[in-house]
């Protein structure tokens, strides 16, 4: 069998542009269905980005045994106080060890924008808790005081909730809050958070237990070892792992929620778009029947008049698959927050899109393109010679 | 054909050096088209229509032959099995020396690109392609590089007059014109026959003579074999030969 001998693909894109409507319209289509299915997927990446970015590798986290978050977790003090004795944990120049002991919790705050009140996370935190997580700097104002009911907010909390600005007060567990700065938490999960001094978020939630230690060890490496000894003391029942690998998997079941979603609604939506296509291309079939005579005529075999076609409709969900990823990607400069349902509590994070995204979104246009050229396209090879040359 | 075409306008073309398969004058030719007991029929509403009936005929390489007769006397089916666009339903088609019914599709399609020139009678140029890609076309389906494409493709525009309208989409040329590139396009791969189904039929008188002047001078010129349909009488006196048929037999032959 001689090889395909094909018309040039450049046959079928002025095809496309001698029917610039519709194949605009088509590839609008097309289009749209990969804006959704590419948005939908850069809020996953996007929330899975901004929790990864928050856990910082050489920080080792402890919670209290089957917690999944750390609201959930309850950590006595004795058992805090057992783990931050260990001669393997760091110590700052003053011979402190390098570890906070911290409170977490979620209250509802009233929106700036009237919509209706969302969680926040409330963290209370040892001095050290701002040394272990470097990359949070103060934006305005100063840091909260030891034992006052003063608080800093992240720069989303200060801009959405209401009384969370600089110098604004904050009502929760029965006080008021003076907000004394406002910080920039790196595009952080910490921009979505209030933090404050333990001992007065402690006193204010009448407390007993702790949510978690955040620490840090001397030396970096012996983790397992770490661990293997906090394991085989029987007083203790924690789980350790370090802080970047907690938050990662926190956004796990996020990301493959909104991947789920992405693909389910895409594949829901694309069905219009592939009876779109087609029946574009079917026009194409039908006004051009007497070209694929003549063609056949001239000696190009059926597969050849099929590749036209089929590249033609390939062009066009590529066409949109392009278009759908540059208009999605547009949304990567736009910040904003969701409810974080492995935590219950708002976070803010900017639409993040990846070369996976981006390369499975045209792909998926090109299979669209595929779906809805492929019976045209056969139809199209498979005219009688004789009755497409009557069609002229 | 690029060797006798180059740098030669259609008139020069008129006395070329003598082409591979050119009806050689004087010496007995080997029949380019052997057509025996040939019958082809339709089914039409329920009734076989039988258009061609055990029609025997032999085109020498070369002639130039005008197939007349009145509406549904089986000209163009004729015309279609000589082509290899349609297949007998008895007797044997021959063209070139090959039996096109020892052919299978695909082979088929080869033995069009490689032997077969299509004139249509409108013109049935793709629309989004200028003069010069339309006439590429065939070349397509040879092992020609693309620069020979585009040469060979400009060379036989020149020689039917449109060297100024390379690059003019059908929709800018005028009836004639495009029935000029038309035509280019058919002799472009070096075709022993060439198939024109009323060539002249949507063209003007004055084109149509220039068209059917055209069809003349690549007759003579280079020896192509034509088969034209026609229901002119006028654009008939261009041809060799007049074969008339009347309910798919041949009923007249007569020298053009």
């Amino acid at each position: 069998m001689l090889p395909v001998r094909s018309l040039p693909a450049m046959h079928a894109l002025r095809n496309l542009r001698a029917r610039w409507v519709t194949s605009l319209l088509t590839a609008g289509g097309m289009a749209l269905v990969v804006f959704v299915f590419t948005a939908i997927r850069m809020v996953g990446a996007g929330i899975e980005a901004t929790l990864v970015a928050t856990g910082e590798a050489d920080n080792l986290f402890i919670i209290s045994d089957g917690a999944e978050t750390e609201v959930q977790s309850t950590l006595a003090r004795d058992q805090a106080s057992i783990v931050m004795a260990r001669p393997e944990v760091a110590r700052d120049q003053a011979g402190r060890p390098l570890a906070s002991r911290e409170l977490v919790v979620l209250i509802s705050l009233p929106q700036r924008d009237g919509a209706r009140p969302a969680n926040v996370t409330l963290r209370g935190m040892e001095a050290q808790g701002r040394t272990l997580r470097p990359r949070v700097r103060l934006l305005a104002g100063r840091w909260f005081n030891p034992g006052a009911a003063e608080v800093v907010t992240g720069r989303s909390i200060a801009a959405r909730f209401d009384g969370a600005g600089l110098g604004e007060t904050l009502r929760f567990a029965g006080r008021d809050w003076r907000v004394t700065g406002v910080v920039d938490g790196g595009g952080t999960a910490f921009d979505s958070e209030v933090w404050g001094d333990l001992d007065a978020f402690m006193q204010a939630w009448r407390r007993e237990a702790y949510s978690l230690t955040l620490m840090r060890l001397a030396s970096p490496g012996p983790e397992a070892a770490f661990r293997r000894i906090l394991a085989s003391d029987p007083r203790l029942r924690i789980d350790v792992q370090s802080e970047a690998e907690f938050y990662a998997r926190q956004s796990r079941s996020v990301r493959l929620f909104f991947d789920v979603l992405g693909w389910v609604l895409s594949l829901v939506f694309s069905l219009a778009a592939i009876i779109g296509a087609m029946l574009t291309m079917y026009a194409s079939v039908a006004a051009r029947t007497a070209e694929v005579g003549t063609l056949r005529a001239m000696g190009f075999r059926r597969d050849a008049i099929f590749l036209s076609f089929l590249v033609e409709s390939l062009a066009l969900g590529s066409i949109g698959g392009v278009v759908g990823v540059l208009a999605a990607a547009l949304l990567g400069f736009v910040s904003v927050s969701t409810l974080n349902w492995q935590t219950f509590s708002e976070i803010s994070f900017r639409l993040t899109i990846t070369s996976e995204i981006a390369t499975s979104a045209i792909l998926f246009a090109v299979v669209m393109g595929l779906l809805g050229g492929a019976l045209p396209a056969l139809r199209a090879a498979r005219l009688d010679i004789l009755a497409a040359l009557r069609a002229s | 054909m690029a060797a006798r075409l180059a740098g030669k306008t259609m008139s020069e073309a008129a006395e070329p050096e003598m082409p591979t398969h050119a009806l050689n004058a004087g010496k007995p030719a080997a029949p380019m088209v052997r057509l025996s007991a040939v019958s082809k029929s339709y089914w039409r509403g329920g009734e076989q229509l039988t258009v061609l009936n055990n029609l025997s005929l032999e085109v020498a390489a070369g002639d130039f032959i005008a197939l007349m007769g009145p509406s549904g006397s089986g000209k163009s089916t004729l015309l279609n099995l000589v082509a290899g666009i349609d297949r007998a339903d008895t007797g044997q088609v021959e063209v070139a020396g090959v039996d096109l019914a020892t052919l299978d599709e695909g082979a088929l399609a080869d033995w069009r690109a490689a032997n077969v020139g299509f004139i249509f009678q409108f013109y049935n140029l793709l629309p989004v392609l200028n003069a010069i890609e339309n006439v590429e076309l065939p070349l397509l389906l040879t092992g020609l590089h693309a620069d020979a494409r585009r040469t060979r493709a400009r060379q036989v525009l020149g020689l039917v007059g449109l060297a100024d309208r390379l690059d003019h989409r059908p929709g800018e040329l005028s009836g004639g014109q495009q029935q000029r590139v038309a035509i280019a396009r058919a002799v472009v791969a070096d075709p022993r026959l060439i198939v024109a189904d009323e060539p002249t039929g949507d063209l003007d008188r004055a084109a149509g003579a220039d068209v059917l002047a055209l069809l003349g001078r690549l007759n003579e010129g280079l020896g192509t074999t034509i088969l034209m349909v026609t229901h002119d009488q006028h654009a008939a006196r261009a041809a060799r030969r007049v074969l008339t048929l009347d309910k798919g037999v041949l009923v007249d032959s007569a020298g053009g």
